[in-house]
This record gives structure tokens, C-alpha cells and sequence, in this order.
């Protein structure tokens, strides 16, 4: 059902992207327009808005030996000092997934107790998806660009390296459609997966496939009229909106599910794009035993420390024969030099 | 706001890294153009209708390679009768002399780098 929910969306949204091609100056100038404002808005206000969010506590996320003695094996990335290992695992989290390599399955052991193994499939499918989605990303400058940079075009080329039908197939396309294919697989064959997913999490999976497919399709099989593809494109990046003609259905299809997803972007999961660099867990150093951390909303609370107190009471506790911390020579009234030997003698 | 320094630049960056072909196109003074494609001298009519050529010479020119070498069918007739032999730099070239002001042209407006090339020659001759 949850499935079907998502499913049904994006079906729609390629119904609307179809019909939407009679309205060529609505689908393919406001609507990309105003996708990508609420994208950039969304997603900055989004970002401010945790930036203000309180951080009572030093809430970093350990998995490892922390910094103590010299001897003592640490893990940096695990369990960062400083700032600047905090960055670091920042870095492998956002670079590598390195928590989604960490992930383990349960499975019973001969003697029937759990056992741990290593389940990398998820890690390896994430990594594939989100760097071929990179790399498809940049091929597509060379239609916003004009001249389009060599970069763009040795990308193009090293993707093309197998130079498997004509026009050439993208090794990161077909990577894109496996890994997406995988991801949604996960979710659908797993019982228990199956139960936590949400329309929310089906819905950037097809919303994402049908990007991608629309994409092959025009590439491979509807053949598009890619000088007017670009003519529109180099529109919209130069502020010069033009709509050429000779646009086909399925260019307006595929911009619209482009539109929608990147729309989409800051009110949903997909958020976590900009929400991975705001997450104290991951962003904090464990430094809690070295640095004091003031939870910022704290009263001001009136102390009196004990030092202050012996003080008010001296004359009292020194009639009484108490041991004192500040010896009676050294108290504020007396002027004889203070000697630290006596101090808790 | 806690790291405001921090969060600031780094959105700083996010609006510069999504928003650059914005500000490169502006920088650079871009204009939306196409290219000039040079029409061969002498001819009014490729082998199908200019539209369906723009669209699909690629995948006309796939197959006849894979005619010509795997089928030896050397022949080609277009949808109006005239008999063509399928031959890259013997066919399309003989028409389109000028490769750098017609296919080359376009090509590049769109990055597109056929390998063609690297084996067959352009000037025409075979
Ligand atoms: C109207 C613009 C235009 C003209 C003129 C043009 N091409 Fe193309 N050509 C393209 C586009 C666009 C593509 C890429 C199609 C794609 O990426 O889906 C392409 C792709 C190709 C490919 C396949 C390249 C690959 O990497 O698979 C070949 C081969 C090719 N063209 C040959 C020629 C030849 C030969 C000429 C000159 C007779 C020519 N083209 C003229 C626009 C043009
Ligand atoms: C008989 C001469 C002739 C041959 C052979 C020929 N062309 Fe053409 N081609 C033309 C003419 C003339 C035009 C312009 C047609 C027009 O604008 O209506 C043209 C147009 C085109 C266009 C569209 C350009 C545009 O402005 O959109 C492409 C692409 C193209 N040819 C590619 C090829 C390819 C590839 C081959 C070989 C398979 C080929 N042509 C063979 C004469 C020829
Ligand atoms: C590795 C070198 C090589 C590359 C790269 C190459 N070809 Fe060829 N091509 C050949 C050879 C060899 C023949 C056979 C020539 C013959 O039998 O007449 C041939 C024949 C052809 C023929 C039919 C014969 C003729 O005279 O043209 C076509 C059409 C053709 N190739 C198109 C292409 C296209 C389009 C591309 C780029 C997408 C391409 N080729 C890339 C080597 C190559």
C-alpha cells in the first residue's frame, strides 16, 4: 500500500510532466524556476534553523577508545579530541558512508547463538548511487554551459570509456539504475524493512528512477532534439528564458520529476545533504572530560562556594577547633604570608 | 546561532556550488545561441527530413556500420527511393565536405565527441 502510494505519485507527476508539455512556458521555465528557489530557500532556512536549535550537551557519538593517556591506543575518528578530527570523521561519514561499512547482520551460529557479520551491501549500493548521481550531475553541465568546460567533457568521456552502443552508454547511468534498483529492492523484499518503510521512503526511490529512466529514454530511445534541449537549458542559466520548438513530451516528463525532486529536497529525508554537517553527534569532539560545556540556557544560579563560606564563618570555626582549608594567618584579615603547610595540617 | 561563522560559510558555499551555472554564465557573459550549422552547397535533401537527421543520425549511422561489417549489405535506400552506399566519410562527408563547420560544429555546442573518427578519416577521400 505504502508502496503503491509512492508509486502512484510519481506516475502522476509523469502524467502531469506529459501534458504539461502543451504549457511549454509553465513546464519548462516557471516550473524549474521555482523548484530550484524553493530548493536554495528551503534548504538554507532549513540550515539556519538548526544552527539555532540549542545544543545542551556535548552529544557526540563515540565508537571507540577516547584520547586519555599517551599510551593508551585511541581512535581519532571514533572518537575525535578536537575539532579537527571531528571534521575528519565528518569527512569519512560524508566521502565514504564509512557508518554504513560498519553496518552487521544478525545470523545464528552453528550452536545456535547470534553472530555478527559485516553487511556491506547497503554501503556499497549507497556509495555507487550517490557517486554516480555526482558524476551524472556534471554531464549535465555541458547543457548550462556554454562553452562547456573540458572537464565536462573528459568526464563524458572516461564515462563512455566502453563505447557500448550509439550513442555511447554511461557506465554511472547503468550504475545509477542498478544501485536504485538495489535500494528499492531492500525495502520491498525484507519483511522487516518493508514494515519501517513509509510512502516517504519509496517515494525519492521512484521519484529518482523515473529521473533516471526518463533520462535513458531520451538519450537511447526517444531521441530528443538535443540542440533545443540545450537552447532551453542555457535559458534558464543565462536569465534569458527562451522555449524552442521542437521540445519533446518527454523532455517536460523529465523536467518536472527534476523539479519535483529538487523541490522536494528540503522537507524531506533527502535533507540529510546539509543535515549530516548540523548533527552534534557526529560534528562534536569528545572532549566533555577535558572542556567544561555550559549548557547555554542555564539560570543564573547564586553560589556560595565553600571558600566564601569559611570566611563568613571563620571566627565560629576557629573558636570551634575546626580544620580549616585557608589557615587563620592567611585569611584576608591577617597579614602574615600564608604557608601551605599548615593548611591542612 | 552556535558556529555561526562556520554554518555561514558553509552555506555561503552550498549557494556558490548549486547556483554556479548561474554565476558562471553571467561572468562569462554567456548568451543562449545555437550553432550555425553549415548546409552543403549544392544539395536541398539529406537522407531523411533535416528533423528526423538531427534526432537519429547516430543511430542511422550505428547500423549501417553494423551492415556493412557484419551483414556486407552496402546499400542503403532512403524513405524516398534514393540508393546511397552506407559509408561514413564516403556518404555523409561527400556531402557535408566542410566536417568542421557541420558536424564538428554542432557536436562540440553540445560536447559531444563521436570516436569516429579515430580510424576513419574526414578530408573525404577513403
Ligand atoms: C544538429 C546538430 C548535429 C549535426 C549537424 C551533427 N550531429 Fe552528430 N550528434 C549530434 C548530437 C546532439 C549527438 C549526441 C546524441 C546523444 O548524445 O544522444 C550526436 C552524436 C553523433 C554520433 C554518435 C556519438 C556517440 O558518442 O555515440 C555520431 C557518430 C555522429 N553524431 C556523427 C555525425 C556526423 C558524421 C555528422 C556530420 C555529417 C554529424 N553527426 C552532424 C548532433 C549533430
Ligand atoms: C545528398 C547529400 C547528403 C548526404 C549524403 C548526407 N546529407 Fe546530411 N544533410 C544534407 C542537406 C542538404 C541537409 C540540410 C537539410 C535541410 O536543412 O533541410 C542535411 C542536414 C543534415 C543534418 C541536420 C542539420 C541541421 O541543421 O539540423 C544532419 C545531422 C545531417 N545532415 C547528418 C548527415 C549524416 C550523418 C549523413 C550520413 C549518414 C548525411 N547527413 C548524409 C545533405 C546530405
Ligand atoms: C577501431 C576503429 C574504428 C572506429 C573507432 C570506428 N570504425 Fe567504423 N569502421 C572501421 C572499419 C575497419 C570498417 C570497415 C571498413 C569497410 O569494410 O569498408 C568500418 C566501417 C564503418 C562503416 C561502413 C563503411 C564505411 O565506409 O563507412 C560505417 C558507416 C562506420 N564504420 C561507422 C562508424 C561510426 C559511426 C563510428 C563511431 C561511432 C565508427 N565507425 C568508429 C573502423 C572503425
Amino acid at each position: 500500500m505504502r508502496v503503491l502510494v509512492a508509486l502512484l505519485a510519481v506516475l502522476a507527476l509523469v502524467v502531469v510532466g506529459w501534458a504539461g508539455a502543451g504549457l511549454p512556458w509553465v513546464t519548462g521555465i516557471v516550473v524549474p524556476g521555482v523548484a530550484f528557489a524553493v530548493f536554495v530557500v528551503g534548504f538554507v532556512v532549513r540550515v539556519i534553523r538548526w544552527g539555532r536549535s540549542p545544543v545542551p550537551f556535548n552529544i557526540t557519538s563515540v565508537a571507540g577508545q577516547q584520547a586519555s593517556l599517551p599510551w593508551i591506543d585511541r581512535s581519532p575518528l571514533d572518537s575525535p579530541k578536537n575539532g579537527f578530527e571531528a571534521a575528519l570523521r565528518v569527512a569519512a561519514d560524508v566521502l565514504l558512508f564509512r557508518p554504513l561499512f560498519r553496518n552487521t547482520r544478525t545470523k545464528r551460529g552453528h550452536d545456535r547463538h547470534p553472530v555478527y557479520v559485516p553487511e556491506r551491501l547497503l554501503w556499497a549500493a549507497a556509495l555507487v548511487f550517490h557517486y554516480a548521481l555526482l558524476v551524472v550531475i556534471l554531464r549535465h553541465l555541458r547543457f548550462f554551459l556554454e562553452p562547456p568546460p573540458p572537464l565536462v567533457g573528459a568526464i563524458d568521456w572516461w564515462d563512455g570509456f566502453f563505447q557500448l552502443t550509439t550513442p555511447v552508454l554511461y557506465m554511472t547511468d547503468v550504475l545509477l539504475v542498478a544501485a536504485l534498483v538495489f535500494l528499492l529492492g531492500r525495502r520491498l523484499v525484507d519483511r522487516g524493512l518493508r514494515y519501517l518503510s513509509l510512502p516517504a521512503d519509496y517515494f525519492p526511490l521512484f521519484l529518482l528512477l523515473g529521473v533516471a529512466l526518463s533520462g535513458l529514454y531520451m538519450r537511447h530511445l526517444g531521441k530528443v532534439d538535443l540542440i533545443a534541449v540545450k537552447e532551453l537549458a542555457l535559458g534558464l542559466a543565462t536569465f534569458q528564458p527562451r522555449v524552442p520548438a521542437g521540445l519533446d513530451a518527454a523532455v517536460f516528463v523529465h523536467l518536472v520529476l527534476v523539479s519535483v525532486l529538487v523541490a522536494y529536497i528540503p522537507w524531506s529525508k533527502l535533507m540529510h545533504m546539509g543535515g549530516i554537517f548540523l548533527s552534534p553527534t557526529r560534528t562534536l569532539a569528545n572532549d566533555s572530560r577535558r572542556r567544561r560545556h555550559v549548557n547555554p540556557w542555564n539560570p543564573q544560579v547564586a553560589v556560595h562556594t565553600y571558600a566564601e563560606w569559611e570566611d563568613e564563618f571563620r571566627d565560629k570555626l576557629v573558636a570551634a577547633g575546626y580544620p580549616l582549608d585557608t589557615a587563620p594567618a592567611a585569611a584576608p584579615a591577617a597579614t602574615s604570608a600564608p604557608s601551605s603547610e599548615s593548611v591542612h595540617a | 546561532m552556535y558556529d555561526k561563522g562556520k554554518i555561514l560559510t558553509g552555506l555561503v558555499l552550498f549557494v556558490a556550488i548549486v547556483a554556479f551555472p548561474f554565476w558562471w554564465s553571467l561572468a562569462s557573459g554567456a548568451e543562449v545561441r545555437v550553432p550555425d550549422i553549415a548546409k552543403p552547397a549544392g544539395e536541398t535533401q539529406c537522407l531523411e527530413d533535416a528533423e528526423t537527421m538531427r534526432r537519429e543520425h547516430m543511430q542511422l549511422l550505428a547500423t549501417w556500420r553494423d551492415d556493412v561489417v557484419r551483414l556486407r549489405q552496402r546499400i542503403h535506400t532512403t524513405p524516398d527511393g534514393r540508393q546511397y552506399r552506407k559509408s561514413l566519410t564516403g556518404t555523409c562527408l561527400q556531402c557535408h565536405t566542410d566536417k568542421a563547420a557541420s558536424c564538428d560544429r554542432c557536436h562540440d555546442y553540445l560536447d559531444v565527441a563521436p570516436y569516429c573518427w579515430d580510424c576513419h578519416v574526414a578530408t573525404g577521400e577513403r
